[in-house]
């Protein structure tokens, strides 16, 4: 398509109007005499709006604009693992080496680096008949292997040629089918979902060592989680954690309109952190896209298309990967923002009124499904949501959690406990219990699931009890609702709570998250037992073991450290005569 | 800057503090423009929306006296602000001319207002502590380098006298390491310009600030413009003479609210309250403009205080704050009732990157497990309190009135202090180890056993 001229008729904020083209809906135009990126949102009649993804100080009507008559892509190819990126896929390190510390406008870099060296191994040969989302060949990126596939562009086709073992860049030509050429790098338009062969249903769990998510409220592979909380309660540190310790095979990391410093921590911590799993470090597996809440808004609306997408790509290769959207109510507010310009209808609170349509299309890509080459992929969404005024009954909280089965509240009274981390055990809640407590009564213990259904009731019974104890004290409740109590508070302080800055804590593998449920149980068993022989509440409550049980997650050598809990508590309660 | 333009006499509309400009040649968006009145008096304003067929500008000084025949220039490029070190120790009105009395400034630069945003790769993580002397900010909720702390008040708060102790206590360590302090006043009253003046003069704090006083009845329009004029007096202090510069800037309430008017005026659709939909990303053009950079010497850290209206903490203001800011510093009325300077909530109050900037080499190796003990039982003896209301004192256990009774010394000896005293974080830390004595060995659940042996007083 030729690149048609027009010019720009009106300039307010980063929503300009141009007249003297005709493009079609959310093409990309290039404004001004800088020609700055953005994308056409809105026509009417012979006008334009357009959404410009940079600052647009001292533009001015009368500038040229260009219609280049292509919707936003990215880049797709070796070479994403490890990047930064800002919404629309700018290499961040890039900018800086071109430009200096600060983003100025004007600047253009593509995705994927051109002067890469990458060793293409091919796996198909000349004379394959091929069909798309086929594997081409592979090419060893850090510790992943990055599998070239045959573009979704190309149906069906017969490999004509195909590159040797060697050393390539990202846009050599590595095969030729039906006449065209291949090279390492796909182009996708970032607002449509990538095609699957078939979504499966998700019951494997994603493992995230947090020992209140992967016992209380486990989330599947290819499932949606949302995590609201009000500021300040950990959705930034709940939302790092998973991208640290969650088993997923790829993580893309989005830091959507959120804080500076955030990104920072995420850039120093992770390339010294190594992957429990394959001893890399976790930058490795990590794509990181940072649109920080001062850098242009128009671009922050695109960042989680951008994400999502290079998310897919990497499940279409048979990955798992885990999404981090951290915030989608900035996202949401990005759209606010814009469309406010626009001067639409407004809907709830401000938001356009298709607010519930972008967020349910843009979950409803999560899922685990079957590539075209047959293998599984997943891509596991995990949404942020700053209500407003920590108010869930706001719109983009209730229009997430209408769509996600996962649940995960954050709570302020936690946090002004330093409960950490602060999901609240009550309010929380999975919809995967079921279909993923199969794959845990297999993998993991037969009582697993029974575990989680005993502390539930224990944690449950607590807030009734709590509230006759606000009422007449703990003191004039009967021997065993003192001993529930207790058990519930063993349940939040040793169980629940988990310091994801401790070395040792930080991360809590399934089997070692069921003995220290079994373990406390247990102590609840022989406690109901002493109690039934006569024995006080208090000297069950003060018995020694219970200091040493609550160290024992900060203990280099924490499973021994188990064991020895479990032979003290028998010792020291038989002492009480059970 | 003395660029010949056009001079247009085509206002054709005037509503609160836009004016409507018609048949222009084509004008810059957020273009510098200078109006001058019937009387030949001048007014400065920026271009808000820029087409083909009309002009929007908003005056900083207000349109009270601007008629239709009032002429328009454009002058081509957007506000500049002219910077140098001999700043330091000045005062400057909200719209940036010295105040002082003292010489005009010779610009060494000049800097557009607006700044430009860090790039994020270029970021430094901040990990420096910096010591303010108060217990409840050092100890509990630790400021370090290139963190926005926010304090959130309310009318009727001391916030004005514990931003100035912060002001003049404020220390990096580090030998060699230059201080500065911008403060930036928005729309607080005579009274308290002169209070603020006469601290920073009483103190000598002056010497190592540069103050920007825009005062209740300036216009309200002026306040959207000075906290861009200090901040980025701050980025050359800080990131290009080397700097380490603390941004006080009060009151952001009063910010915000010229932003309502400024955007009613407009006619924009309203977002929570009346603020406008984009009050979060025009907050955090502000404050993200604290932070460190690598290779660079130089670091912002911000306090901007916020007096949250009716005290509520989920009101728009503290909210969207509160979202931008790493943590916050949470005033309590019920604690300056009871007669406790600073009334500092510690349990609502939180500092993001504390972790980062305590430990061992930093502050002390004990130090986080101290405060993260400090705040379990603290909590604890505030859930006991609305309990004994009820029931009395004595049917709580032993265990119980214990915690009770931390709550009370907690207050009195972590919380209160003088307003000029300056306790450095070893004494803070040495006041927390002598109040958990009061509580048993085996309710310490937070520390590790090697500070406990290491630290605790022995009674």
């Amino acid at each position: 398509m030729t690149a048609e001229q027009g010019v720009i008729y009106r300039v307010a904020g980063p929503v300009v109007t141009a007249i003297g083209i005709s493009p079609r809906m959310y093409d990309v135009v290039h404004v001004g005499n800088e020609q700055l990126m953005g994308e056409v949102i809105k026509i009417v009649g012979d006008k334009t709006i357009i959404q410009v993804y940079e600052e647009t100080s001292g533009i001015k009507p009368g500038e040229p604009v260009t219609n280049t008559g292509e919707p936003l892509v990215v880049e797709l190819g070796p070479g994403l693992l490890t990047s930064v990126y800002d919404g629309i896929q700018r290499p961040l390190p890039v900018l800086r080496d071109m430009m200096g510390d600060f983003i100025f406008r004007g600047a253009t870099a593509p995705g994927l680096d051109r002067e890469a060296d990458w060793e293409f191994v091919p796996v198909a040969k000349v004379g394959d008949e091929i069909f798309a989302g086929q594997v081409l060949g592979t090419v060893q990126e850090g510790p992943m292997e990055h599998k070239i596939m045959v573009p979704p562009s190309i149906a069906k086709g017969k490999i004509e040629k195909i590159a040797d073992n060697g050393t390539y860049k990202v846009d050599d030509v590595i095969a030729v089918i039906n006449g065209v050429d291949i090279t390492m790098i796909q182009k996708w338009p970032v607002r449509n979902a990538r095609p699957v062969a078939e979504k499966l249903f998700p019951d494997v769990p994603l493992i995230t060592g947090l020992r209140v998510l992967d016992t209380m409220f486990p989330i599947a592979k290819g499932g949606a989680a949302a995590i609201p909380g009000a500021f300040g309660t950990g959705k930034t540190v709940t939302q790092q954690s998973l991208a640290k310790f969650s088993n997923a095979d790829i993580v893309v990391y989005i830091g959507c309109g959120e804080r500076g410093n955030e990104m920072t921590e995420v850039l120093t911590e992770f390339p010294e952190l190594s992957d429990p799993r394959t001893g890399e470090s976790l930058m490795k597996r990590t794509v990181l896209i940072a649109n920080t809440s001062n850098m242009p808004v128009a671009a922050r609306e695109a960042s989680i298309y951008t994400g999502m997408t290079i998310a897919e790509y990497f499940r279409d290769m048979g990955y798992d990967v885990a999404l981090m959207a951290d915030s989608t109510s900035r996202w949401a507010e990005a759209m606010r923002e814009i469309s406010s310009r626009l001067e639409e209808m407004p809907g709830e609170e401000g938001y356009p009124a298709y607010l519930a349509g972008r967020l349910s299309e843009f979950y409803e890509r999560a899922c685990r499904a079957r590539t075209f080459d047959g293998s599984e992929g997943s891509v596991t969404v995990i949404g942020a949501v700053s209500p407003a005024g920590g108010d869930l009954s706001e719109p983009v909280t209730q229009n997430t959690l209408r769509i996600v089965r996962v649940f995960w509240a954050l709570d302020t009274s936690l946090r002004e406990r330093r409960h950490f981390p602060t999901i609240n055990w009550l309010t929380s809640y999975t919809m995967y219990g079921n279909e993923l407590g199969k794959w845990f009564t297999a993998n993991v213990h037969d009582d697993f699931v029974d575990n989680r259904v005993w502390a539930m009731k224990i944690l449950q019974r607590e807030s009734e009890l709590q509230e006759i104890v606000q009422m007449v004290g703990s003191d004039s409740l009967p021997e065993e609702q003192k001993m529930t109590l207790e058990v519930a508070r063993m349940i939040r302080e040793i169980f629940l709570q988990q310091n994801a800055y401790h070395d040792i804590d930080c991360f809590c593998p399934l089997e070692r998250q069921y003995v220290m449920l079994s373990l406390i149980r247990k102590y609840s068993d022989l406690a109901d037992k002493a109690i039934a022989n006569g024995v006080a509440v208090d000297r069950i409550a003060y018995l020694p073991v219970r200091t040493r049980f609550n160290q024992a997650k900060y203990e280099a050598n924490i499973d021994d450290e188990l064991v020895a809990v479990a032979k003290d508590m028998e010792q020291q309660f038989k002492e009480l005569g059970v | 800057m003395a660029k010949v333009t056009k001079e247009y006499k085509t206002i054709s509309q005037i509503a609160g503090p836009l004016i409507f400009v018609k048949n222009t040649e084509p004008v810059g968006y957020e273009e510098m423009v200078s109006v001058r009145l019937s009387d030949g008096s001048q007014r400065r304003g920026q271009v808000l929306d820029s087409s083909d067929d009309i002009v929007v500008v908003q005056l900083f000084e207000g349109t009270t006296g601007v008629d239709l025949s009032a002429s328009v220039r454009f002058l081509g490029e957007s506000m500049k602000m002219p910077v140098s070190k001999d700043m330091l120790g000045r005062v400057f009105s909200g719209a940036g001319e010295p105040i002082d009395g003292g010489a005009a400034i010779v610009p060494e630069k000049e800097l557009d207002i607006e700044g430009a945003a860090i790039n994020p790769w270029a970021r430094d993580n901040p990990s420096d502590f910096i010591e303010t002397g108060i217990s409840t900010i050092d100890g509990m909720n630790t400021l370090v380098r290139g963190q926005k702390l926010p304090i959130f008040s309310a009318a009727g708060l001391p916030h004005n006298d514990i931003a100035l102790q912060i002001a003049r206590q404020a220390k990096v360590t580090g030998e060699d390491e230059e201080f500065a302090v911008v403060f930036i006043a928005m729309g607080i009253t005579n009274e308290e310009r002169q209070t603020f003046m006469h601290e920073f003069e009483r103190t000598g704090a002056l010497e190592r600030a540069v103050v920007f006083l825009n005062l209740a009845d300036d216009p309200a329009v002026e306040r959207i413009v000075t906290p861009r004029l200090g901040l980025t007096t701050a980025e050359y202090l800080a990131f290009e003479l080397g700097m380490q510069v603390l941004v006080i800037m009060t009151d952001m309430t009063n910010y915000c609210e010229a932003l309502r008017q400024v955007s009613a005026a407009r006619e924009e659709v309203p977002g929570r309250r009346g603020y406008p939909g984009y009050m979060y990303t025009n907050l955090a053009m502000l404050y993200e403009r604290a932070g460190r950079i690598k290779d660079t010497k130089g670091s912002i850290t911000q306090i901007p205080i916020l007096s949250m209206p009716g005290d509520d903490i989920t009101h728009p203001i503290p909210d969207l704050s509160g979202y931008i800011t790493e943590g916050q510093i949470v005033l309590s009325r019920e604690l300056h009732r009871n007669g406790i300077y600073p009334p500092v909530n510690v349990s609502s109050s939180l500092s993001r990157l504390m972790n980062a900037g305590i430990g061992k080499g930093k502050t002390r190796e004990d130090h986080k497990a101290v405060s993260d003990q400090l705040y379990a039982a603290y909590a604890e003896g505030k859930d006991l309190r609305g309990l004994v209301a009820i029931v009395g004192k004595d049917s709580l256990s032993d265990k119980d009135r214990k915690f009770l009774d931390f709550a009370d010394l907690f207050e009195d000896r972590i919380v209160r202090q003088g307003h000029d005293e300056d306790r450095s974080i070893v004494e803070t830390l040495n006041i927390a180890w002598d109040i958990l004595t009061e509580l048993d060995m085996d309710q310490l659940t937070r520390i590790d056993r090697k500070y406990i042996d290491k630290y605790l007083p022995k009674k």
